[in-house]
């Protein structure tokens, strides 16, 4: 494994001094035969990324965030704020606008890709407010019927005294029951970590995918280890038994579909994951939108209605 | 002399076992871990586990609770047979989920049923502490959705206990399905005008504060219940400073808003009855 990423970043570092000499046909045709074994390896380190190597891309800081998705994906998108009861919370973007023909309401949890723009988004993690303002959007939604497309990216849901104060527990319930029966299409995707009762707060959906590199779990896996194992340190390992991939979770029928990402993960070609993603976010509102709303709270219904495992004796 | 009778003292309140007719023998007093006072087993007992100098109220059995709360004789046991699987290949989750069912002689961390209340009848669901934190698996999910959609299609109210350490980390992703399940399940009962009353007792958080504990039409706690979402000490580490005395105690939840009222054990059933009598719809 370590080898094969030695050789991709030989390779890669070749194929960027190439691009700056004249781009005469040789060099042209050498550069674009290096691509190809670079793309090669890097299928080929896909198929051997571990769950831990998962945890590691969804984290990095250059992945695509949300707002990098609205941007390249939504027209005419227009922001809109608040709670209407305490303030703005920015980890959490939404608003309105157009996919593919579809007018439809964004939620989307949104990391940044610096530290500055981190700590303004609080690295994604929402306090209530941030769930009431995604409630009231859906409703806004239901209202208008306009199918909603929930784009999580959180470690969890925010752990503070004024998160506990104005109750977050309550937020994350009342969005679970509200998703559940809510009377327009929604679809939810993981598009980088998915934490918790924090991603699950906007994850109550008729479609449910998760990007190639991305995880879905009911705590970190440092959270987990240090839990059963009163050792964050165990976290590569927790991973490893959680089942926290988009394969495992679509196993399971957690998920319904993996959108691709290209090879080594989506910050390696923003654009072509941005491109990849629109196209099944597309395909899904044209298939949801053909269904009838009741048989759609029904089938919503019964998709959450048959988690779990268990023996009847 | 009364001294060796005395069991020594134990940190935790809630690690100290109920007066169980099986446990008596291993100790007849118990150390009051809030006030540090013995008390006769047998008197906790008849005390509804309120220790009898300083009011500190330790963790109730489903046993107990459904004898506190319900007419004798009414209950019915719902899904009792329901035993949780292992999906992850959890090592040992097995054995642990024997060594409580043992321990509590019970199946998993909650049981439901059909009971009356001053001869008005409803479903009710009990988490147990005792039996792993009352953490949230698959079964816990099941027994209350099955519980809650029993209450729907025969239009009873429900009433659910919360006692909860949060999710059952050995189940994973099946275990936070559950808040979802559980959700959409009191959605639907919702939907049909039925009446949901929640009441939070000592410890509630985590996946069952974030799902059905906090979505009830009423909520009550007990005097003095830990509530909330994320626990104490996680809340500590990430803030790094001490929380302030009473943080997330159902007195600071009323204070804030987040429940509609505080019910001390020798009046729970009195108000339950009252709040579902006030329910009752006409007959038409």
């Amino acid at each position: 494994m370590e080898n094969i990423r030695e050789r991709i970043d030989a390779l890669s570092e070749a194929i960027n001094q190439l691009s700056q000499l004249e781009q005469t046909p040789e060099i042209a045709s050498e550069v674009t035969r290096l691509k190809a074994v670079v793309y090669k390896l890097e299928k080929k380190a896909g198929t051997l990324y571990d769950p831990w190597d998962k945890v590691k891309i969804a984290r990095k800081i250059e992945r695509p965030r949300a707002q990098f998705y609205i941007d390249s994906i939504v027209t005419d998108f227009i922001e809109l704020h608040g709670d209407r009861a305490f303030r703005d919370d920015k980890a959490i973007i939404g608003g309105i606008g157009q996919i593919g023909g579809h007018t439809v309401t964004i939620i989307a949890q949104n990391k940044g890709n610096t530290a500055k723009e981190n700590i303004d988004r609080n690295f994604g993690m929402p306090h209530p407010e941030g769930y009431r303002k995604a409630l009231r959007l859906m409703k806004q939604a239901e209202k208008f019927n306009r199918p909603v497309v929930c784009l999580i990216d959180t470690p969890g849901a925010y752990c503070g005294i004024g998160a506990e104060e104005r109750g977050q527990g309550e937020a994350i319930a009342r969005n679970l029951m509200e998703m559940a029966r809510l009377r327009v299409p929604v679809i939810s995707g993981i598009i980088g970590e998915g934490g918790s009762g924090g991603a699950l707060a906007l994850g109550v959906a008729d479609k449910v995918f998760m990007q190639e590199n991305t995880t879905y779990s009911i705590l970190s896996p440092e959270g987990f280890a240090s839990i059963l194992w009163k050792d964050s340190n165990r976290a590569k390992e927790a991973a490893g038994i959680m089942k926290i991939t988009a394969r495992d979770l679509l196993e399971y029928g957690i998920i319904d579909d993996i959108v691709e990402e290209p090879v080594g993960g989506a910050h390696k070609d923003a654009a072509q994951a941005a491109c990849t993603l629109k196209e099944y976010i597309v395909s899904m509102l044209d298939e949801l939108s053909k269904k009838d709303c009741d048989k759609l709270v029904e089938e919503r219904y019964e998709r959450f209605r048959k988690y779990g495992e268990f023996y009847e004796a | 002399m009364l001294n060796n009778l005395i069991k020594k003292s134990k940190k935790y309140a809630t690690t100290v076992p109920l007066p169980k007719k099986t446990n008596i023998p291993e100790g007849m007093y118990i150390q009051c871990p809030s006030c540090k006072k013995s008390i006769y087993k047998v008197d906790l007992k008849t005390q509804l586990g309120v220790c009898p100098t300083c009011s500190h109220y330790y963790p109730l059995s489903p046993k107990a609770r459904i004898a506190m709360i319900t007419d004798k004789g009414t209950f019915t046991e719902l899904d009792k047979q329901l035993i949780s699987a292992n999906p992850l290949d959890f090592k040992d989750y097995d054995k642990k989920l024997e060594g409580y069912m043992s321990k509590t002689d019970q199946n998993e961390a909650v049981i439901t049923g059909v009971a009356e209340i001053v001869g008005q009848k409803t479903v009710i669901g009990i988490m147990d502490s005792r039996f792993m934190m009352g953490s949230m698996g698959s079964v816990v999910g099941e027994k209350l959705t099955r519980a809650i959609e029993y209450a729907t299609q025969h239009k009873l109210p429900i009433i659910i206990f919360t006692a909860s350490g949060g999710a059952r980390m050995q189940e994973g992703i099946f275990s936070l399905m559950q808040m979802a399940k559980t959700s959409a399940a009191l959605a639907r009962h919702d939907d049909n005008g039925l009446l949901y009353i929640s009441i939070l007792t000592d410890p509630t958080t985590g996946g069952v504060t974030a799902s059905f504990a906090m979505l009830g039409d009423i909520i009550l706690a007990e005097p003095g219940a830990l509530v909330g979402f994320a626990g104490p000490r996680v809340i500590e580490q990430t803030i790094k400073q001490k929380l302030p005395e009473g943080f997330q105690r159902a007195e600071f939840l009323l204070e804030h808003g987040m429940i509609d009222a505080i019910v001390k054990r020798e009046e729970m059933k009195e108000n339950l009855a009252r709040l579902l009598k006030l329910h009752q719809k006409e007959e038409k």
